[in-house]
């Protein structure tokens, strides 16, 4: 066991990082730096980055990229470090939508979107969930009727980020009421332009808007800009939701040091909260948590670098850091006594760090799959248990039973 | 990055693996539980014959100049087993304190024989309820004789020599013994852990050779610990893995309402609760088995995320897989129970689980000072 490159991907990191020292915005190389960059600025480091070849990687080289190995992106990931804060305009573009569109696309369809996502140059975002369809995705009740050559699309998606700043939109729908779930749905591009889309920003619990909620009102869509036959739109997405799993989650800091500084400057009884017995051992606690958390971590790099899979240990990252993190915030406010309900922290440092995460953490253990799908899906992929009674799966989409305000209740 | 075993070492877990299975390891244990025989010899001998006692020890000493990753492999396998084997006490203790405190002539004479599976040994240090090693410790090492008693020593009753800590003038130290000296009374104790063999050992002016620095006995003491706590931390995941598939098993088997349990959300839950625990504390043992292989001064650090890791992920495991047994988890002849009992005796065999955090908050303050 030894943490270091390969010869070969050591020459990988060098090659990688004598680009980006030459060529990378200065401001932004400074993980000190506060604040985000401008939009431009971020699109300006994605076209940099694709006319010397060193955007999306991992992308074959027919359609822009390097062909990058797992482990190679994970190197240049390392490498570009704090660069990150230019990039997560495209995370869903490069990620989910070139993916989907390489492998289910028409040649015309690939032609015309995949040069400008990877030069930066066009912003796409995600349209699966619905207000009455989270964890139960093929419920979703989006409509869409034939026009023509074209599609009228009306419902309504949420949970989608950055709707505000994209140009296209991946769009599953459901276009056959009269089929079983998962058999009447149909997956289209969707530019998120034209005229019937109506994007509002949805206000967190946290206070924060990082959500929108888009309403479709006949939003017109040809035909061509369909992925897969109609009634095929759930294999499609669930090419894309792999691809959402391969990239990996970007997961929440598990906040180790900030923790320690705080237990260190923070006075309990007369002495620092990190000398206070009953502090102490849940400080341990967190810290094996977090310890173990990035050792698994290490792990699944360590299968990459192999060249294989990553293996069923990444698996449980996301299920720990959520509720982990929920924990921690609650505790840490604990320590800081009356002062831990107050927004504006007096804590040096620490700028009301702890009171965020405990309103944000809430959101970790729901996004990108709830806790319970997570045990679900370690149940049944891993444990190899069997699936729920799906009561609903063979019967007319129209036939399954709702409850009486199912949609749009909050 | 390589955080993983090699094809070499899995290689070897397959023939360890295949060993304990044709020995039938964990029904000898079993039958070991209700006696009051010693260890599971035959099978000592045996994985003296494969190679698994000396694997991490130098050539010079009858070893197969491994590495300690080796014996991670071998811990982990004797923990998915339950075999009743000295392993804690002769492997993970005795071996490893003896290699760092030795002069050359004692490693010359008693590894070659411990490799090969003729001798066997102990490490003694706690003496009353409370701490693992006491403060200051009452047995008295003077004039080469040692004076006291220890208890919950790892097969005391059952092992060739002893390393006991012991007052020594104004400190501690460390001395060897031989535990047929006459003057040495060894007294099996009854046992929560039915795989394990504790005894009480009273020296009564025992020949003792001091190992090591004279007032060096709690500071050894501590290092042989760290690195014993990586091993058990390795059996209890093996132990953790082994309660988990058992628990799986039967929710596939077990039908109830028409269904396997293993289709109802509470059991499917419960188990994948129990794979991320167990998942996560395998991650803290590489970084364990890692640490204790390149000396790192993260040891202790390593040593303490590994051994609260998984002993906690054991624990749960085994408390949980007779839960989802059942009432028949709760009977004699479910072999649940002797994992339960192991779990609580591992985890408490080097210290508490809050000792060991205490130990982990004492090196972050080292390093933040």
């Amino acid at each position: 066991m030894d943490f270091s490159d390969t010869p070969d991907e050591a020459a990988f990191r060098a090659e990688a990082r004598a680009w980006i020292q030459k060529y990378a915005p200065r401001k932004w190389l400074d993980s000190g730096q506060q604040g985000m960059p401008e939009i431009a600025e971020g699109k300006g480091w994605q076209r940099l980055k694709a006319e010397h070849g060193w955007a999306c990687i991992h992308w074959p080289r027919e359609h822009g990229g390097r062909g990058a190995t797992a482990i190679e992106r994970e190197i240049w990931d390392q490498e570009e470090g704090p660069l990150w804060r230019l990039s997560p305009l495209f995370t869903i573009g490069h990620n989910m939508a070139g993916p989907t569109l390489m492998a289910c696309a028409s040649k015309a369809l690939q032609a015309r979107y995949l040069l400008p996502l990877i030069r930066g140059e066009e912003v796409w975002c995600q349209l699966f969930s619905e207000p009455g369809a989270g964890s139960d995705l093929a419920g979703i009740r989006t409509r869409a009727q034939r026009d023509g050559s074209d599609w009228l699309i009306s419902g309504q998606k949420v949970w989608t980020s950055i709707a505000q700043y994209a140009d296209f939109g991946l769009l599953l729908v459901r276009t056959d009421p009269h089929a079983p779930k998962h058999r009447g749905l149909t997956y289209f591009v969707i530019d998120m332009k034209a005229p019937g889309v109506d994007i509002r920003p949805i206000r967190q619990m946290s206070g924060m808007s990082e959500f929108n909620e888009v309403f479709l009102d006949e939003v017109r869509i040809p035909d061509a800009q369909r992925l897969g036959d109609v009634g095929a739109g759930w294999n499609v997405a669930m090419t894309t939701l792999a691809n959402e799993r391969a990239m990996g989650l970007t997961v929440f800091p598990p906040q180790v040091e900030e923790m320690l500084a705080l237990a260190r400057t923070t006075a309990l009884d007369g002495v620092r909260a990190i000398d206070h017995a009953a502090v102490r051992t849940r400080i341990a606690d967190w810290y094996i948590t977090a310890n173990g958390l990035k050792y698994t971590e290490l792990r699944t790099l360590t299968r990459l670098s192999r060249g294989q899979q990553p293996g069923p240990e990444s698996s449980i990252i996301k299920l720990i850091v959520g509720r982990g993190r929920q924990q921690l915030a609650s505790f840490m406010l604990d320590v800081l006594g009356p002062s831990g309900a107050i927004m504006e922290s007096n804590q040096v440092g620490h700028d009301a760090l702890f009171q965020a995460v405990f309103l944000r953490a809430v959101g970790n253990r729901i996004e990108a799959g709830t806790d319970e799908i997570i045990r679900n899906q370690i149940a049944e992929r891993i444990l190899k248990l069997p699936g729920d009674l799906r009561i609903d799966k063979n019967i007319p989409f129209s036939e399954i039973p709702t409850a009486p305000t199912s949609c749009g209740n909050r | 990055m390589n955080l993983d075993f090699s094809a070499e070492q899995e290689t070897f877990r397959t023939q360890l693996q295949r060993l304990l299975d044709e020995r039938g390891a964990r029904q000898v244990a079993r039958r070991l539980a209700s006696a009051t025989a010693g260890f599971d010899g035959s099978l000592w001998s045996a994985l003296a014959d494969l190679g698994a006692l000396g694997a991490h020890l130098p050539e010079a000493y009858g070893g197969f100049g491994g590495q300690r990753l080796d014996l991670c492999v071998v811990a982990e396998e004797l923990g998915r087993t339950l075999a009743a084997v000295p392993a804690l006490a002769t492997l993970y203790l005795y071996s490893e304190l003896l290699f760092d405190t030795g002069d050359e002539q004692l490693l010359r004479r008693v590894l070659p024989e411990l490799v090969a599976g003729r001798m066997t040994g102990t490490v003694a240090f706690t003496e009353v309820a409370g701490s693992a090693v006491p403060l200051h410790p009452t047995a008295v090492l003077r004039d080469g004789r040692l004076w006291g008693a220890k208890t919950a020593v790892a097969d005391g009753a059952d092992v060739d020599a002893a390393i006991v800590l012991a007052a020594d003038g104004t400190g501690s130290s460390l001395c060897w013994v031989d535990m047929h000296d006459t003057a040495v009374h060894r007294s099996r104790l009854p046992s929560l852990d039915l795989v394990a063999r504790p005894a009480r050992l009273d020296f009564q002016g025992a020949r003792a050779v001091r190992l090591g620095p004279a007032g060096g006995g709690h500071a050894l003491l501590q290092r042989a610990l760290d690195r014993a706590a990586v091993y058990v931390a390795f059996e209890q995941i093996g132990g953790a893995a082994a309660m988990l598939e058992k628990a799986r098993d039967h929710a596939l088997q077990r039908f109830a309402f028409g269904r396997p349990i293993g289709a109802l959300q509470a059991i499917k839950h419960r188990l994948a609760d129990l794979f991320v625990a167990t998942e996560l504390a395998r991650s803290n043992c590489y970084y364990g088995a890692w640490a204790v292989t390149s000396g790192s001064d993260e040891l202790p650090l390593a040593a303490a995320a590994a051994r609260v890791s998984a002993g906690s992920a054991f624990e749960t495991c085994a408390a949980e897989c007779i839960q989802i047994h059942g009432a028949l988890g709760f009977t004699w002849e479910s072999d649940c129970h002797l994992y339960y009992r192991r779990a609580k005796g591992l985890a408490v065999a080097l210290g508490s689980e809050f000792m060991w955090k205490e130990r982990l908050m004492s090196h972050l303050d080292r390093q933040a000072a």
